[in-house]
This record gives structure tokens, C-alpha cells and sequence, in this order.
């Protein structure tokens, strides 16, 4: 079956590109062949004097490339060549005689908006759905089939970048008015318009783009204008990556070397950065983040077959603190349900509702949202000082303060006021669910529900089932966090879960360096380097050393002497120190503002920092402490498949995405190299570097995490 | 009034308010809309009714704000209904509340319907200021105007007073009669004491109080959470002075007729904001969704006197009227509510139906019945609870309702006056 379909209207053919078997279009070398036979059948045609591209896809044009055919790339020449194959399909829509107008609804990104680039003409929907980007930056690579080259030609070097560089999307409207569209419609005349402007072209009429304004003219419009752009955007870039993430680096040589030499050169330095790109390993890692994101999002944690997730309508939450409103703001916002939220305090209540309606304001202020909608989805919204509308609520998420008493006290009464069938989430950050559950009447429907602070924001969410916990609830819970816009990963009842498991030594670490007086900026800068995104130290202080400390303990109880907590902590909470919440911590705050560590934190432990500090012994310590715990969860069985953790890592903690996560971290260096170094590390500092058993296992057999080769 | 067919008697199943607030206090940032949508909403919650039973929503608004129409409409756009589901708002003046109740119960008997949301809203904060109807024609007349020099022409025909803006007032279009005007008349005319007006409202207060404080008019009531940071909690009416004695209200000086009147601020129902909602259904829709019913509307009536003679007499013919129509007389009524708009027009009503001479002036057969007052507005009326003119309906047959279970009273009566010269009588029937 051909993905492309043609019928004909007047002297203009639509061509209508439809992938069978598949949700979506994507651009792969079967179908680059196949548009290329109908570009020459049409070519050929006398009566055909335009043509029309559009999608049969339900609210999308085409997703992309076809990114499998990365994966199978085994050279930078291979690579080279796809990059040159998609450049010579483009070039021959953009030279085809018969001018091609493309109709845009829906997702048109990568290879797609490529292709949209090439076309003489564009028209989009004004729908929400239709969004326009270039996202292969986020994949560690470029626009390669001449995307980089004609961008700039388009909207601009300036413009050009914001959409390349950060690998970013941009809604209709905004497309339009950045000049990447030249028509904008209402979905029901798209087609109308794409086939009057096609005819028009015809007739010899030269579509009218608008300039730039004067700032354009100057910025983008003049050589010595775009040096100025050049070296701001590569200072920007470098500050945002720290030097960790080459493709933006490269994109941006890339468009310097079109603008400034012409686009022959371009299209060649284009094609060469890609297929360099494509064999990085960082492109692989990011790769393999794509397809385990997209994987995930297809496991209910559960075998396939069992489990049937029940339609979630309307979410109860018990506490309406800033977790509560968080999970109720997101549950509104990103799945539309009914969210009601429950507190002993009324006035708690009020301000919990106020939360979570000020993240519907913020949507509307940035008119994410119409008026409309937003009073359907603020009336979505509600609080109560009872359980009243309790009982019809499909999921209730607890969301109470860390404390046993007071989170059975909760079950019990939940389990008196709504009927069987209700499903009792629990979001704790320590304590183990079966402990919550204990008591409970029917602990079949009580689950975990991790999630992290500002529920907003973070993207990962731990489900948590208990030995008694019915896969229908397991899969309901895990559906309606995706919902809820989460990543979901089904991790084991034992203490810390996975994310915080892991962390946990990594901050204690942290902790014992401040001890032997290493300064705290150099402990949070030598992570940063390595590729977080704050330091240990910072995110003590983010987290709140209240929580941190009772973290500590629980994770000590669970595990022994090798979590023992620094004593770090406790000297900090003696002197009142709660982190940034109450702006006492490790660092200064001024206005919310972290301005500078906070030296006295050495007074208060008794100890000189130290002047002369060897950074590598620093890094190995804090990556160590994380990567060892990570496999000795493994070998616990915490988490189910590698997969997962890297995923858990990356998305909880921000583990460095270019470094694919703790387990790909471990693959890199080999097992055998990593219990070297810990056995280093052990004789130095103490049995908690003692290797976990499964990596002296894998050390002796050769054992990897995943299969050599595998993208995915 | 039909005569159900069985089973499909319409009966109240719940009630839920706003507190009710004194107008330009707690709630005088919130629309009509917002107040109806926040008491339906929590009714539906706490009943658990699934927004999918529910066929209409009625709903009274006596001053609407012109750009708002139809406040009933956003009441059933509540994302917990489904987006079709019919709505209408009415205007029977301050008996709307309970006419939307007995529209419901009527579609309910004809079987059009077997779930219906009615109640009504007030937010007399924010009634509409109108510019005059001079210049508003100018203003039109300018929109349609095809050059500068037209406009300013128009412009320039507009007078200072043309701008002066028009509130409307509580008076009768008819006869241009204030509402307390007509009050200070039925006073005079009925000689009822300003002894007997503050003797009532102080009742009113005592009662009100006492019924908010052992939570019965509590637990009819949902929180509001007010304020910016909506972290004011509001959970009852503050129209209520649980403290006042007769002395202060004694010391009110009358509002208006400075020299000889008696209708003060202190025996007269404040300007209020509020809302209130009803769930009412056919008898067999209750019975098979498993809900207990508090009532069945048994019957209701409503009357109108010229407005040029006793504005506020309405009721004098009404209950008579809905009594006879429920096939009952006074003795087999074991709760009445009295809306109390002036205290002067309470005890103008109970006079009028306890006395033989007002029997043969108003050309009835003979008296109505006697007040008792151990029955009668047990939980304080609308001086001390406030008159969210439409809403008020809806809190009376909740309140009604409600008093009828804990009682265990068979037959109660709600007795609403109304502009117009209009008065509305219901009676409700304790379903076992």
C-alpha cells in the first residue's frame, strides 16, 4: 500500500501522504523514494500544474524522520549519505516546476517541517494541535536533510537558532508571525486556501513575505550583524550545555557556514555535521532516551494482559499542602478530571485551591489557555473540610505530612467513607507503602504514588505496589499518571524507592566531603561539571534539610552502616537551618535568590575548608557512592529493567541525559573498571564503597546492564 | 397544579447554600455565577449525583447583570454536568427561588423530567449602574456614525445630567413606591407597633443564632473561601447579630418616614449576596438511585393584590390558595416559614390570616389560621439571615425540608411576598 494518495482538483493535485498501519507520518527512506516517484509522476503529468502536500493523519502532518534508521547507522559516511539522500528530496520539492504549497495541521516536526521548509508555500491550522519545530537537537543531532540551510533563509539566523538550538516547538500563531507560515486558517478551510494560493502561484503570483523591522534588518540582514549573533548565541549555548551536548555547537558553525558562503557549502557542512553527530555518543544516549521514554509509555507495569485500568474521573486528595495543591493543580490541568481537594484545616484548604488555581491563572496569563477553558478547568477545582464527593472519586492521593501514625490514621478513614473500588494512593517519599497499608481493610486497592516537588514541573513519577496491590490498581494508577503527564516507572516497596535509594548516598557523600572541609562550591561545581544540573549541596538545601534528615534516618534504618547519614545535618538543623525555605542553609538567599555559598557552615563543624582539593577524587567519590547503590538496588530488584532506572535517574534526579543514565554510566566504563575503582575507593575511604555483589558478578563474567549495540 | 400520576411526586432530596453576606461585604468581588456555580457544585458533591442524571437546571436571579443573562446556563456548564443540559432563568421577583423549585416539581409531574437542579442567586454588590437612555442613544447613535464630525455632533447634544448614572432602585415600577416605603404604609394602615417589629426581629436574630450555632443552618451551608490568598474562610451568614437586645434596636431610628414611621434598618431584611441550590427528583427516580427524600412539593400557589394598596399582602390570598389546593388546613401544618422582608409586613400577613374582619375584606370564606410562633420560623427568617432576593426560595424549602425530617412534621408551609403586589405559598409533604 502507497503512503501517498493523489486526487485532483482542477489543474492543482493533492497529494496526501498517509503511512499505513501507522498513527502517524514519519519521513523514512521507503517513503523518501516513494514521494520522489510521485514528484516525477506529476512532473510528468501536462494537466497537473501545482500541487498540494498534505497529511491524512488526524491532527498531524508528519512527526519526523524516521528515527529507527538512526539506530541502524553504523558510520559517519552512512550517516552522511542519509543526511544527503534527504537533501536531494527536499531540493527536488523546493526546484519542482510545479510549485508545492503544504498544508499544515497538526505536529509537523523535523524531517516533516523540513519538507513543509522546501515547499514554495505554506499554510497552517490555527489549531492547538498544530505545532512546528525542529527537535533533532534534543537528539544529540541537526536538521540534515537542509533544514539548517533554509530556516535561517526563511526567518532569519536570530529566529533560526531559537528553534534549532533548544530543538524547540512553536504553536501556530507563533509560526506565523515568526514568518514560518505564510497563511494561517481555521482547520475546516485548510485545504481551500492551500489549493486558491496553489492556483494563484500558477498564475505567476509571488507570495508577499514581510520584513523583519529595522532590529531583523541590522541582526540578521548584514554580515557583521550576524557575527554579533554568532558569538552570543555560541557563548549561550556553551554556558547552557557546559561543553556536554556538541550539536548545538555544531548547528550553529552550520548556519554560519550557509549564510555566510552560500548553501551549496551549507548543505555540504550540513550533511557532514550530521552524519559526525550521528555516531556520538551522546546522540546514542539521547536516542535510547527517546525510544525508553516512548517504551514507558506503553508499560502499565504490569505482564501484558493483566490489569484493567479504570476511567479516572475525578481525583480526591487528602492534604492540601503544597504536594496536595501541586498534584491537584497538574491532575486539572493535564487530564482535565475533577480534582478535590480534603484538609482538617479550612483555611488550608482555601490556600491549597489557591495554589493550584494560580497554575490555571499562569496558563491563561501566557493564553495557553481561552477564558473558557480556563473557568471549566478552575471549576474542576474545589475543597472541602470533609470526604464529601469522596466516595465517586476513582483515585484518592493521599498527601499528608511523613508520618506513619498520622498516614494510617488517613487510610482508616478513607477506607470508612468511600466504597471498596476506590483506589488509596499514598504519595510518601519514605516511608514503605506496606507499612501504610498495614492495617488496612483492603489493602488490594492501596498503592504508592511518588511523586517529586513541584509536581508541576517534574516529569517523573514512581508507582510503588506492595505485595498485596491488584494489578488493576497498579494499572490505573500507572495510566492516570501519564496522564497527569508523568513518566511512570513501577518501582519496589523498600526504602527510598529507586530515585531517592540512590540519592541517598550521593548526598551523604556529599555530607562527608563538607566534613574534611572540601568547599561547598566545589563540591556542587565538579557535579555541574559532570553534568548535573545543580550540585549535591544545592540540592540539599532545595530539598529542605528537614526532609534530608529524615530521609537520612529512614534510609539508615532500611540499609545500615553503609547510609550512615553525615553528621553535616544535623549541625545545620541545630542551627536552624532548613534550606531554602526558610533562606538558612548552605548557600546565602536573598529574595528567593541563591547568592553565594555560605562560608560559616565550616565554623559550625568545627573544621578549616580545605584550600587544595583534587577535583577528580571529589567526582569519583559522588559518582561512585550513586552508581554502586544504583546496582545494588539492581540486584535488589527495585526496579524491573534497566530501562526503568536510567529512565528514574535521568528524569528524578537529573542524572546527565548525555550520559544515559546510572546503569548506561556503568556499561561505558565496564564492570570490571567500576569495581576497580571501588575497591580503590574502599581501601581509601571505607567498606560503603564495597562493590555491590551483581557488579563483581558482571566484573567476573563480563556482564553488561544491556546488550551490546542495543539502541534501545 | 397536576395531580401526579404515583411515583412521579417531585421531592426535595437536598439543599446547600452560600453563607449568606451582607451586600458589599465578603462576597462582593464574586459574581452571580460564581456564588450559583459554588453551592451546585458542592451539592452535587455531597449528594454524589452523577452530573450525567441531571435533565434541566433552573435557576431565579432577580437583578441579573446584563452580561450575564442567564445565570442558569452557567450553573449547568459546571464541567461536572454534561455541557447539555438545558437551563433557564426566571424572575418571580423575590419569590424566584421557590418558583424554580415548583417549575422543576411541575416538569418533574409531567414527566419531562426526574432530575432538577433549582434554586436561585443574589449579588445585589453588583447590580447593574445604566447610563441614561439619552445617553445611551448617543452612544449607539455614535457607534453607527460615519464621520468625526458626525460623532462629535452627536457628542455634543449630551447635557451633564445625561451622565449621571442611573442605579435601579427596590421600588415598584407601577406606582414608584420603595419597597420599605410600602413597609412604613402596611404598618400604619395595620397598626403594627415598633414594639412588635423589633420584638419580631429580635426572635429572628435569637433563633438564627442559636440555629447556626448547634449547626443546622451550618450544615446547609458551604464553606466559601474569600479573599485573595482565599484564605478567608466564610461559614455562615454574617447578617446575623446573635447579641442585640431589644434596647438597641430600639434606638434604630426609622429609615423612612423620619418622623412618625417604624420600619428601621433593625426590622427590615438587609440587601444581601447569596446562593442556593435544590435537588429535587420524581419519587420512583430517588427511590431507584437509592436516595432518601427530605419532602414532596404537595402543592403551591401564588396571588397577586394591586400594588397601589397593600404592596406586600400578596400572601393573604396565596396560602389560603395552596392550603386548598394541598387538601389541608392550617391545624395540619406542624412548620411554617414566613419570609421576612420588613417585620411590619410579617405581622400585616399574620394578621390578615388570623382575623375574621380581614377574612371578609379580602372576600375569604373564613380565617386562614393562627400563628403559632413555636412553629413558625424556628430557625430565624430573613431579617436576621439575610435576602439574596432569589436565593431565598431555595433556602426556605431547604431549611424547611430539613426541619420537617428532625421534627418528624407531616405538613409544612412556606409563605413568600414578593414585588408586584405578588405572594407565594407552598406547602411541602414529609415523604416516610
Amino acid at each position: 500500500m502507497s503512503a501517498f494518495s493523489i486526487e485532483r482538483r482542477g489543474n492543482v493535485a493533492i497529494v496526501t501522504f498517509n503511512v499505513p498501519n501507522e498513527p502517524v507520518n514519519t519521513i523514512s527512506k521507503a517513503v523518501g523514494w516513494e514521494l520522489d516517484e510521485v514528484l516525477s509522476r506529476l512532473a510528468a503529468d501536462e494537466p497537473t500544474k501545482a500541487i498540494v502536500l498534505r497529511s491524512g493523519k488526524p491532527d498531524s502532518f508528519i512527526a519526523g524522520a524516521d528515527i529507527e534508521e538512526f539506530v541502524q547507522l553504523r558510520s559517519v559516511e552512512e550517516a552522511v549519505r542519509l543526511s544527503r539522500d534527504g537533501q536531494l528530496l527536499m531540493q527536488r520539492v523546493a526546484d519542482s516546476e510545479k510549485p508545492v504549497v503544504v498544508a499544515i495541521h497538526g505536529a509537523c516536526l523535523g524531517g516533516g517541517l523540513e519538507l513543509a521548509l522546501a515547499g514554495r508555500y505554506r499554510v497552517a491550522s490555527d489549531h492547538p494541535k498544530t505545532q512546528l519545530g525542529l527537535p533533532e537537537t534534543q537528539l544529540g543531532l541537526l536538521p540534515g536533510a537542509g533544514g539548517s540551510n533554509r530556516l535561517p533563509r526563511l526567518i532569519g539566523v536570530r529566529a533560526a537558532f531559537d528553534i534549532i538550538l533548544a530543538g524547540k516547538s512553536e504553536r501556530a500563531k507563533k509560526a506565523f508571525q515568526l514568518g514560518l507560515v505564510d497563511e494561517l486558517v481555521p482547520e475546516a478551510i485548510l485545504l481551500e486556501t492551500a489549493v486558491a494560493a496553489a492556483e494563484r502561484l500558477v498564475r505567476g503570483w509571488k507570495p508577499d513575505r514581510r520584513g523583519r523591522g529595522i532590529a531583523g534588518a541590522v541582526l540578521d540582514g548584514t554580515p557583521l550583524g550576524r557575527l554579533v549573533v554568532y558569538s552570543k548565541a555560541k557563548e549561550q549555548v556553551e554556558k547552557k550545555t557546559g561543553g556536554n551536548y556538541p550539536a548545538p555547537l555544531r548547528a550553529i558553525d552550520v548556519i554560519r557556514t550557509s549564510m555566510e558562503s552560500g548553501m551549496a557549502k551549507g548543505l555540504e557542512a550540513e550533511a557532514q555535521a550530521f552524519g559526525e553527530l550521528a555516531m556520538t555518543d551522546v546522540s546514542r544516549r539521547l536516542v535510547e532516551i527517546f525510544f525508553a521514554t516512548t517504551a514507558l509509555k506503553k508499560d502499565d507495569g504490569v505482564p501484558p494482559g493483566m490489569g484493567r485500568a479504570r476511567p479516572v474521573r475525578r481525583l480526591g486528595i487528602v492534604g492540601s499542602g503544597f504536594m496536595g495543591s501541586g498534584i491537584a493543580g497538574t491532575a486539572v490541568l493535564q487530564a482535565s478530571v475533577e480534582a478535590r481537594l480534603t484538609d482538617a484545616d479550612l483555611v488550608r484548604v482555601g490556600r491549597g485551591v489557591k495554589a493550584a488555581t494560580d497554575m490555571l491563572t499562569e496558563r491563561l496569563k501566557r493564553r495557553r489557555l481561552t477564558r473558557f477553558e480556563f473557568e471549566r478547568q478552575k471549576a474542576l477545582l474545589s475543597g472541602t473540610g470533609d470526604f464529601s464527593g469522596f466516595a465517586g472519586a476513582q483515585i484518592i492521593i493521599e498527601a499528608v505530612f511523613e508520618d506513619l501514625a498520622v498516614k494510617r490514621q488517613v487510610m482508616a478513614e478513607l477506607e470508612a467513607a468511600v466504597p471498596i473500588t476506590t483506589i488509596l494512593a499514598t504519595n510518601t517519599s519514605t516511608i514503605p507503602i506496606h507499612d501504610i497499608a498495614g492495617e488496612a481493610q483492603h489493602p488490594e486497592r492501596i498503592v504508592g504514588m511518588h511523586f517529586f516537588s513541584p509536581v508541576e514541573k517534574m516529569p517523573l513519577l514512581e508507582v510503588i505496589p506492595t505485595g498485596s496491590t491488584s494489578a488493576d490498581t497498579i494499572v490505573t494508577a500507572v495510566q492516570f499518571g501519564r496522564r497527569m503527564g508523568k513518566t511512570v516507572i513501577v518501582v519496589a516497596d523498600s526504602p527510598g524507592f529507586w530515585v531517592n535509594r540512590i540519592l541517598s548516598p550521593y548526598l551523604n557523600e556529599a555530607g562527608y566531603l563538607l566534613e574534611e572541609g572540601v568547599p561547598i562550591e566545589l563540591i556542587d561545581a565538579v557535579m555541574t561539571a559532570w553534568g548535573f544540573p545543580v550540585g549535591p549541596v544545592a540540592l540539599l538545601d532545595e530539598v529542605g534539610l528537614d526532609v534530608g534528615e529524615k530521609a537520612g534516618k529512614v534510609m539508615h534504618q532500611g540499609f545500615g552502616d553503609r547510609l550512615t547519614p553525615s553528621r553535616v545535618i544535623g549541625v545545620m538543623r541545630a542551627d536552624d537551618r532548613l534550606g531554602r525555605k526558610n533562606e538558612r542553609g548552605f548557600y546565602f538567599y536573598k529574595d528567593g535568590h541563591k547568592t553565594g555559598p555560605d562560608g560559616s557552615v565550616f565554623q559550625l563543624l568545627g573544621v578549616r575548608p580545605l584550600g587544595e582539593v583534587d577535583k577528580q577524587r571529589v567526582e569519583d567519590r559522588l559518582v561512585f557512592a550513586m552508581l554502586n547503590e544504583a546496582a545494588m538496588a539492581m540486584g535488589e530488584g527495585v526496579v524491573r529493567v534497566p530501562r526503568d532506572a536510567d529512565i528514574g535517574a535521568i528524569f528524578g534526579i537529573g542524572f546527565p541525559p548525555f550520559r544515559g543514565g546510572p546503569l548506561r554510566t556503568l556499561d561505558a566504563m565496564g564492570a570490571a573498571e567500576a569495581v576497580a575503582k571501588l575497591e580503590r575507593l574502599e581501601a581509601a575511604h571505607g567498606p560503603r564503597f564495597h562493590a555491590a555483589p551483581v557488579l563483581e558478578e558482571m566484573a567476573r563474567t563480563g556482564g553488561r546492564w544491556y546488550p551490546v549495540g542495543s539502541g534501545r | 397544579m397536576l395531580t401526579p400520576s404515583p411515583g412521579r411526586r417531585a421531592v426535595v432530596i437536598a439543599g446547600v447554600r452560600t453563607p449568606f453576606a451582607k451586600a458589599g461585604t465578603v462576597l462582593r468581588d464574586a459574581s452571580a455565577a460564581d456564588l450559583a456555580r459554588h453551592c451546585t457544585r458542592e451539592l452535587l458533591y455531597r449528594t454524589e449525583l452523577p452530573g450525567s442524571e441531571v435533565d434541566e437546571v433552573i435557576y431565579g436571579q432577580v437583578v441579573p447583570s446584563p452580561l450575564l443573562p442567564n445565570v442558569a446556563r452557567e450553573v449547568s456548564l459546571l464541567p461536572q454536568l454534561p455541557r447539555t443540559v438545558p437551563a433557564y432563568t426566571l424572575n418571580r421577583a423575590c419569590a424566584s427561588g421557590a418558583q424554580a423549585i415548583c417549575n422543576a416539581a411541575d416538569q418533574i409531574m409531567a414527566g419531562h423530567a426526574d432530575v432538577i437542579l433549582a434554586g436561585g442567586v443574589e449579588v445585589l454588590s453588583d447590580v447593574p449602574i445604566l447610563h441614561t437612555r439619552k445617553f445611551a442613544q448617543v452612544l449607539v447613535a455614535a457607534s453607527k456614525a460615519k464621520s468625526l464630525g458626525e460623532r462629535l455632533g452627536l457628542f455634543a447634544q449630551v447635557r451633564p445630567r445625561d451622565l449621571v448614572p442611573v442605579s435601579p432602585a427596590i421600588a415598584e415600577p407601577s406606582t414608584g413606591e420603595s419597597m420599605g416605603q410600602s413597609a412604613e404604609k402596611m404598618a400604619k394602615e395595620n397598626h403594627i407597633s415598633r414594639e412588635a417589629q423589633d420584638g419580631l426581629a429580635l426572635m429572628s436574630h435569637q433563633r438564627a443564632a442559636a440555629a447556626t450555632a448547634d449547626g443546622r443552618l451550618s450544615a446547609e451551608i458551604t464553606p466559601w473561601f474569600g479573599g485573595r490568598a482565599m484564605d478567608q474562610v466564610i461559614l455562615s451568614d454574617n447578617t446575623i447579630r446573635a447579641d442585640t437586645t431589644l434596647d438597641a434596636l430600639s434606638k434604630l431610628r426609622p429609615v423612612f418616614d423620619r418622623k412618625y414611621g417604624s420600619v428601621t434598618a433593625g426590622n427590615a431584611s438587609p440587601l444581601t449576596d447569596g446562593a442556593a441550590t435544590t435537588l429535587l427528583m420524581s419519587e420512583e427516580k430517588a427511590k431507584s438511585m437509592g436516595y432518601r427524600p427530605l419532602t414532596a412539593i404537595r402543592s403551591y400557589a401564588v396571588a397577586a393584590v394591586d400594588p397601589g394598596w397593600q404592596l406586600l399582602m400578596g400572601p393573604a390570598y396565596a396560602v389560603p390558595l395552596a392550603l386548598k389546593r394541598a387538601g389541608i388546613t392550617w391545624q395540619h401544618l406542624g412548620l411554617v416559614e414566613i419570609h421576612e422582608a420588613f417585620a411590619s409586613q410579617v405581622l400585616s400577613n399574620v394578621q390578615a390570616w388570623g382575623s375574621p374582619e380581614w377574612s371578609t375584606r379580602l372576600g375569604l370564606p373564613g380565617i386562614t389560621g393562627e400563628v403559632d410562633w413555636n412553629r413558625t420560623n424556628v430557625s430565624g427568617g430573613s431579617i436576621a439571615l439575610g435576602h439574596p432576593f432569589a436565593a431565598t426560595g431555595a433556602r426556605l424549602v431547604t431549611t424547611l425540608s430539613n426541619e420537617m425530617v428532625r421534627r418528624d412534621v407531616q405538613f409544612g408551609l412556606i409563605s413568600i411576598c414578593a414585588q408586584g403586589g405578588m405572594g407565594f405559598a407552598m406547602v411541602l409533604e414529609r415523604v416516610p
